[in-house]
């Protein structure tokens, strides 16, 4: 069952097998705050709890996200989701001294960083973890989020891939820059429409040559970039059609972008409601969904679309019959919604709220709940469902966020995972040392070519 | 052997020279707590081999239990926004141990790195001045119990107890002005606001109430204790003055002179000791009669860490001339410093929190 390295073809061959990742969110609903065995969402204890168990699952990779301003509602910090969470270096760096195998993911915005000193706090964290830190790369284009940076960082939404992608080969670059393992080091020196770097790195290569390159956008120029610059693509597509479709549409651009149909690997975000029975997974569902998405949250949910305040409205009534304030959706600042036309929309839920018989509670539920990337039933059953995901290939792996800290991980380590070794289709074992390794990714090549040109370009 | 009038000090170790791999991290770290010394320090100077500080210091949290970790931060090419929410995750990380050494970067290499103009002179201190206020805020931004995890209304958060630090950098700022709005990402640290420690030099621009910690410099060691006086003399009794030293001791059969010889030169502008354990004991026992720390710089870290963990702390300790290392204790405890609350706690709060 060993996952080899495969060599560079246009054609795209299933490796058979599925790797996991944990995801610890610490900003969203999905992370139920209100269970009594809810931990807390900044102690080190939760994060050494959730990563050593991930790593007794033998899972690939542990991700911790960003955010750089608070989400916003109604012009006060959002008070009714999980929020506040540590610096992803940092907790990384201090999880690389209570794990030993997992790879450490930080999410890392281009916008708000300069690619030096990022470049060169990557290359720390790859080095102190012995060769298992990777960049989940980001970009932001607001304002809104510059407001807590000197640089400001407003950006073209249509520029800001560009300048994610000068960054990105602006840090290979200064990575790369390291004649041999030991060094010495040439100066790297870019001049580009953003910024301006001049620098002699000064760490070299690492046991896995560079930090491993994730990245999650999903516009067709989110999927160029990744095609173009990723290792892997933590996908919004769990499920199985919009998986292999997913799977054609990367396959088409990797290979349009000159790099091999196996060499961007698919992770979808994705959530597992797992017991023993499909009637017990059932239940646990219904439980998880309603301290998910409480009263209160389906109320703000609608206010967000509203602009205004819906507070004397019944949760368990049906959508409010005034209309919004707004034309414009006064969005929860930092959650990603955007821009629907206000006065439609409401229109239009109204209309779907009432066809379906839904309290605004059920269809808020309905709205949110993530239909499409949780997987609920038995071990057996989405264990078999997910052994058919790894033998077309449909993704390389699963990116998996707990619904609670820091035991969510436990249903899906102690049952799970057995299920998918004995259907052969999980790993028994790390592989290697690194987390290019785990991965089975290609080490990148440095030809004297691309030495010399890692310098001058 | 001079009386004891003043408390017991407290010792630091830079840890330089541990290099990048987690285990040698571990080592030192460990080295050094054992060794009994109160806390570990992390430089962040560019050098080759030489990775970033504060994830060095990171590493070393959930290994140790009572060291306190403090890496150096740059002010000058850095985001003050990054900048402070890296330390209070260091706090969390090392269960309340983190402080901060703010540091200047003067280098043109450093400014032509993330292409911009090197700043010089008062541009430095203003620059550490203005991140450390930015730190600051944010650090309090998020009040002591803002989570508060409230079933019955849904709320995860008090709002209320939530801040926009709405930093802007003074009319007369030499650089680029630059405003943060804030809050902070993460809640306030444990310690509630990090132990900042300042170098001497930037003092004047870094104003006296903004520290909590200065490290003093001089040209020998001959010279370090009455420099140690006139900063004190300077800053006056609330702020800790922590002496700068380099060691190197007669180790594994040779002289510290042969041993100084064979080593790099510290960067400059340090006292330096070389010479028996003994000597170096009885010239501590000296100094921490006027500063309220040392810092030892060991010229071969592994080398001299086992000597002064030997021969010297021990006998330091016997003497009384070091405070005892508090189990479970914060780098704050250490430092005699209260837990402060937040500058943005309303008056109510504050007197109830005080009532306590």
């Amino acid at each position: 069952m060993t996952q080899h390295t495969r060599a560079k073809s246009d054609i795209f061959t299933p490796s058979g097998q599925l790797q996991f990742g944990v995801f610890f969110q610490g900003v969203n609903s999905g992370t139920i705050w209100k269970a009594p065995e809810s931990g807390s969402q900044t102690d080190f204890e939760s994060f050494r709890r959730i990563a050593q168990t991930a790593e007794r699952g033998l899972f690939a990779a542990f991700f911790l996200g960003e955010g750089l301003r608070l989400r916003e509602h109604l012009g006060r910090p959002h008070a009714l989701d999980v929020v506040g969470r540590p610096d992803a270096q940092t907790m990384l760096a201090a999880l690389a001294a209570v794990t030993r195998n997992i790879g450490l993911v930080a999410t890392q915005n281009t916008t708000y960083n300069d690619p030096a000193d990022l470049a060169h706090r990557l290359a720390s964290l790859d080095l102190i973890s012995g060769g298992r830190a990777a960049w989940n790369i980001v970009t932001t284009d607001n304002a809104w989020t510059g407001a807590n940076f000197r640089r400001g960082g407003y950006l073209d939404h249509a520029d800001r891939y560009r300048h994610a992608e000068a960054f990105v080969q602006t840090a290979k670059r200064i990575w790369d820059s390291w004649e041999t393992a030991v060094g010495p080091a040439r100066r790297v020196v870019h001049e580009g429409q953003h910024y301006t770097v001049d620098v002699t790195a000064r760490l070299p290569r690492s046991a896995q040559y560079r930090p491993v390159l994730f990245q999650a956008g999903d516009s067709p120029e989110g999927r160029n970039f990744a095609a173009r610059q990723a290792d892997v693509i933590f996908s919004a597509h769990p499920k199985f059609d919009d998986a292999v479709e997913f799977r054609k549409d990367l396959v088409e651009r990797s290979v349009a972008a000159g790099r091999g149909a196996n060499a961007v690997q698919i992770m979808p975000a994705s959530e597992f409601i797992l017991a023993p029975t499909a009637e017990e997974a059932l239940e646990k569902k219904e439980w998880v969904r309603s301290l998910q998405i409480g009263p209160q949250q389906a109320i703000a949910y609608l206010e967000q679309f509203w602009g205004r305040e819906l507070s004397a409205y019944d949760p368990d009534g049906p959508l409010p019959e005034i209309d919004p304030v707004v034309e414009e959706t006064s969005e929860t600042r930092g959650s990603g919604f955007h821009g629907a036309k206000a006065r439609q929309l409401a229109d239009q839920w109204r209309a779907e709220a009432k066809d379906k018989g839904l309290s605004i509670r059920q269809f808020v539920t309905s709205k949110t709940a993530r239909l499409d990337s949780t997987f609920t039933g038995s071990y057996t059953t989405v264990a078999d469902q997910l052994a058919e995901y790894a033998r077309v290939g449909a993704v390389d792996g699963f990116n998996i966020s707990p619904w609670l800290i820091p035991t969510g991980l436990d249903d899906i380590v102690n049952h799970l995972v057995p299920e998918l070794q004995e259907r052969g289709v999980y790993p028994t074992e790390y592989r290697g040392t690194t987390l290019r390794e785990r991965l089975g990714l290609e080490t990148p090549v440095r030809t004297a070519d691309q030495a010399a040109e890692a310098v001058q370009a | 052997m001079t009386s004891r009038t003043t408390t017991p000090g407290f010792l630091a170790i830079e840890l330089d020279g541990a290099g990048w791999d987690g285990a040698d991290i571990t080592r030192a770290a460990l080295a050094a707590e054992s060794a009994g010394f109160h806390a570990a320090t992390f430089t962040d100077a560019p050098a080759p081999g030489r990775a970033n500080a504060l994830q060095r210091a990171a590493f070393a949290g959930p290994v140790t239990q009572t060291i306190a970790l403090v890496p150096e931060v740059d002010t000058v090419y850095t985001e003050p926004f990054h900048v402070s929410t890296q330390l209070a995750s260091l706090d969390y990380v090392s269960g309340g141990r983190a402080g901060w050494i703010v540091t200047a970067a003067e280098s043109p290499e450093a400014a032509a790195a993330v292409g911009r103009s090197s700043a010089t002179g008062v541009a430095l201190g203003q620059e550490a001045a203005t991140s450390i206020e930015v730190s600051r805020r944010l650090w309090d931004s998020w009040e002591d119990g803002a989570v508060i995890r409230d079933v019955a209304t849904g709320r995860y958060i008090d709002v209320d107890k939530l801040h926009y630090a709405d930093y802007e950098t003074p009319a007369d700022f030499a650089g680029a002005g630059y405003s943060v709005k804030g809050p902070s990402i993460i809640p306030r640290p444990l310690q509630g606001q990090l132990p900042v420690l300042v170098p001497a030099s930037l003092l004047g621009e870094v104003p006296v109430d903004a520290v909590d910690c200065v490290l003093v410099s001089a040209p020998t060691a001959e010279l370090l204790a009455a420099e140690v006086r006139d900063v004190r003399a300077r800053v006056g009794a609330s702020v800790a003055v922590v002496a700068e030293l380099d060691v190197v001791l007669d180790a594994r059969g040779q002289a510290a002179a042969m041993r100084a010889a064979g080593l790099t030169a510290s960067d400059g502008g340090r006292a330096a000791y070389a010479g028996t354990a003994d000597g170096l004991t009885d010239f501590l026992a000296d100094l921490l009669t006027e500063a309220d720390g040392v810092r030892l710089h060991p010229a071969s870290l592994f080398v001299d860490l086992e000597e002064l963990g030997r021969l010297v702390l021990p006998e330091l300790r016997r003497r009384g001339a070091l405070r005892p290392v508090v189990q479970d204790g914060t780098f704050r405890d250490l430092l005699g410093l209260g837990r402060p609350a937040s500058r943005y706690a309303t008056a109510a709060a504050a007197s109830a929190a005080n009532g306590k």
